[in-house]
């Protein structure tokens, strides 16, 4: 059997008044992916999401799921079902009831929509609580009966809006687990808006980047962190360094890049003409620490120690060095009680070539590229 | 149980005397009354049940005919049921349109002060203030005269089963509108999204969404509307052409030539009456959701 909830985005604007919200996006989410839309406040993933509900009016731009235009069509009428950021739980209903609503709605019998919202509850582990009204219960278990009614008509595409946001820290990554067993389970395609990187690493197949309106980039979780499309990626995934740099010289070794104050840099081969302005990124976790006085090379820096913050497995140091806005090192702790250093100290940082990423801009990358054999 | 600490006790204490001497005590007193016996010029503390007997004369062995206070109560409660009908569709429309279709929160304070307009003067003058326009030669007959609407100005305009309904309806919906905005309130938004992706058309999220989340207030309004009305007299006096009896106009009358204990009976049984309605409405709702 074919898998049902392709979604795909042309053109998809919104705007509200004078403000834009989305700009243009296109966007194709193969059947049964885990898809995250990620990104600051306002940056139109939850307009696009809820635009694919039916929620709000497309402004211009065509959204098709398995081939159909939804443009003209009633919530009610697409594939879809949208889970509520505070899960908009009927507060006079019980978990059953509430479950039940849209086969309700639809006119079928108490036995049969009470049967199958059991059988949604239970899917949910929340078969216990089948009388209990939504004050009764938990912040994950009103998310529990939320999934579950959303469920409950057994829709193509899962659209979650911030499912997890209104949870404490613990519960959220257990539910994490959770959704993410569901949709194995399920199978069916889910679109996630979240603002937090962490949840769209751990949860996706495909994470969209988002900013202003448009998409940075759409990739794999590895492929966004190891290779952000943007400095604006870069930053927003964190964990990475953006340095702001010029090209002096681009041979088969690699590119050679000038800092501004006499840092010297050797980059991997890239298309790249001398002269160019251009910004990279390094992760933090690959940058070596070394005490001052030791041989200086290219791809290293020397700099003063502004902050040292103790995480467990790793230690975070901050420290101000030039081309870089601020430049973190994670280093674990075993390298770190080899080479304790305190605020003030002057150490030089270094990197191999490999490591340095390019931020040239946006990617986008095609189903066909990444996912062609999964539709 | 929790123990009483006196902090507490004298924290209610103004309240709570407030509400004995004024409420519990009169209350008590008119209990007391209501036993009483009574002559053309004198009251006799007594303890007879006389009062009673002759509100309910004959009123048992007539049936199926009504008795004067039957047919009293039975018109008190024909517009009871009227007003608070019209009230209740009126103040939930009215709510429903300030709360879900007015879109912004200042928008929603000047329609909502608007409504309360008509406050800012007496009862009495807005009543009188439908005189003008209903009467004989008012401005509305007037008006249906010059189009040719009606060849004779229309007589049950005023001092009528009508005028009276208009004058309640146009008295009372605030009270019906506070309490409905005020539940409507707080409704989530997203509710009413999450009923329209479950598939539910306008219709049946009214119905099984913002209505049943509406009761609370819908029977807080209900009860301010249906214990005015049952124990109005002067809007029934002055818009019915003192042509319309009311259990407050008994009353009244009863007040008027000092037979206080035939009096206090009757607000006795009227009072019974009411806190029977509303024992019946807090039954169905459970109004300190709303507290």
């Amino acid at each position: 059997m074919e898998r049902l909830g392709h979604c795909r985005l042309t053109n998809l604007s919104k705007v509200y008044g004078d403000a834009v919200a989305l700009k243009q996006v296109d966007l194709e989410i193969p059947a049964g992916q885990y898809c995250c839309l990620v990104g600051p406040s306002g940056c139109g993933k939850t307009s696009t999401l809820r635009m694919i509900a039916g929620h709000e009016q497309i402004s211009e731009g065509e959204i098709h799921i398995d081939g159909e235009c939804m443009n003209k069509l009633e919530p009610s009428d697409r594939p879809t079902a949208m889970m509520f950021q505070d899960y908009a739980l009927f507060p006079h209903l019980s978990c059953l009831d509430n479950v039940a609503f849209s086969l309700r709605m639809q006119g079928r019998a108490k036995v049969a929509r009470h049967a199958r919202a059991r059988e949604l509850l239970s899917l949910v582990h929340m078969d216990a609580y089948e009388k209990r009204l939504p004050s009764q219960l938990s912040g994950g278990q009103r998310q529990r009966v939320a999934l579950a009614r959303a469920l409950v008509t057994n829709p193509s595409v899962l659209l979650l809006d911030e499912p997890l946001s209104a949870l404490d820290p613990f519960l959220r990554v257990r539910m994490r687990d959770e959704l993410r067993r569901l949709q194995l389970e399920l199978g069916m395609t889910f679109v996630h808006v979240t603002h937090s990187q962490e949840e769209a690493m751990a949860l996706a197949d495909m994470v969209v980047v988002m900013n202003e309106g448009e998409i940075e980039q759409i990739d794999t979780p590895q492929d966004v962190y190891n290779r952000p499309a943007s400095q604006f990626v870069a930053r927003f995934i964190g964990g990475h360094n953006v340095f702001n740099a010029t090209v002096t010289e681009s041979s088969e070794t690699g590119t050679r890049l000038n800092g501004s104050q006499g840092a010297a840099y050797m980059a991997p081969v890239a298309d790249l003409s001398p002269g160019t302005a251009v910004s990279f990124s390094v992760r933090s976790d690959k940058i070596a620490l070394s005490r001052s006085g030791d041989t200086p090379m290219t791809n290293s820096v020397t700099s003063d120690v502004g902050l040292v913050e103790y995480q467990g497995a790793w230690v975070k140091l901050g420290l101000k060095a030039a081309d870089v806005e601020e430049l973190t090192v994670m280093v674990t702790e075993d390298v770190f009680n080899q080479m304790p250093v305190q605020m003030g100290d002057q150490v030089v940082v270094s990197w191999v070539q490999s490591d340095i990423h390019f931020l040239i801009g946006k990617k986008m990358l095609s189903v066909d590229d990444q996912w062609g054999g999964d539709r | 149980m929790k123990r009483w600490n006196n902090t507490a006790l004298l924290q209610v204490a103004p309240l709570g005397a407030v509400f004995l001497l004024f409420f519990i005590v009169p209350l008590v007193l008119t209990l007391i009354v209501s036993f009483w016996d009574y002559t053309e010029y004198a009251i006799i503390p007594d303890f007879t049940f006389r009062n009673y007997q002759e509100i309910f004369e004959g009123c048992v062995t007539r049936l199926p005919d009504l008795c004067m206070t039957f047919k009293t109560y039975w018109s008190t409660f024909k517009f009871s049921f009227m007003v608070w009908l019209l009230t209740l569709v009126i103040g939930f429309t009215v709510s429903y349109f300030l709360r879900f279709h007015v879109r912004t929160m200042t928008m929603q304070v000047v329609l909502f002060l608007l409504c309360t307009i008509p406050f800012w003067t007496s009862n009495v003058i807005r009543m009188i203030a439908w005189i003008p326009l209903l009467g004989r030669n008012g401005l509305v007959n007037q008006g249906l005269l010059e189009v040719g609407l009606v060849d004779q100005g229309l007589d049950w305009l005023l001092y009528s089963e009508f005028s009276v309904i208009l004058a309640f309806v146009h008295l009372y919906t605030l009270f019906m509108i506070v309490p409905i905005f005020n539940s409507m309130l707080r409704i989530d938004e997203s509710v009413l999204e999450a009923a329209y992706d479950a598939g539910a058309s306008g219709w049946q999220t009214l119905v099984n969404v913002v209505i049943p989340l509406c009761r609370p207030g819908i029977a807080i309004g209900s009860i301010f509307v249906i214990t005015i009305i049952m124990g109005d007299f002067i809007t029934i006096g002055i818009m019915g052409g003192q042509q319309i009896a009311s259990i407050g106009k008994v009353i009244h009358v009863e007040m008027q030539y000092l037979q206080f204990p035939a009096a206090a009976a009757n607000a006795v049984i009227l009072l019974a009456a009411v806190l029977m309605i509303i024992y019946g409405l807090t039954r169905v709702v459970d109004i300190r959701k709303e507290l």
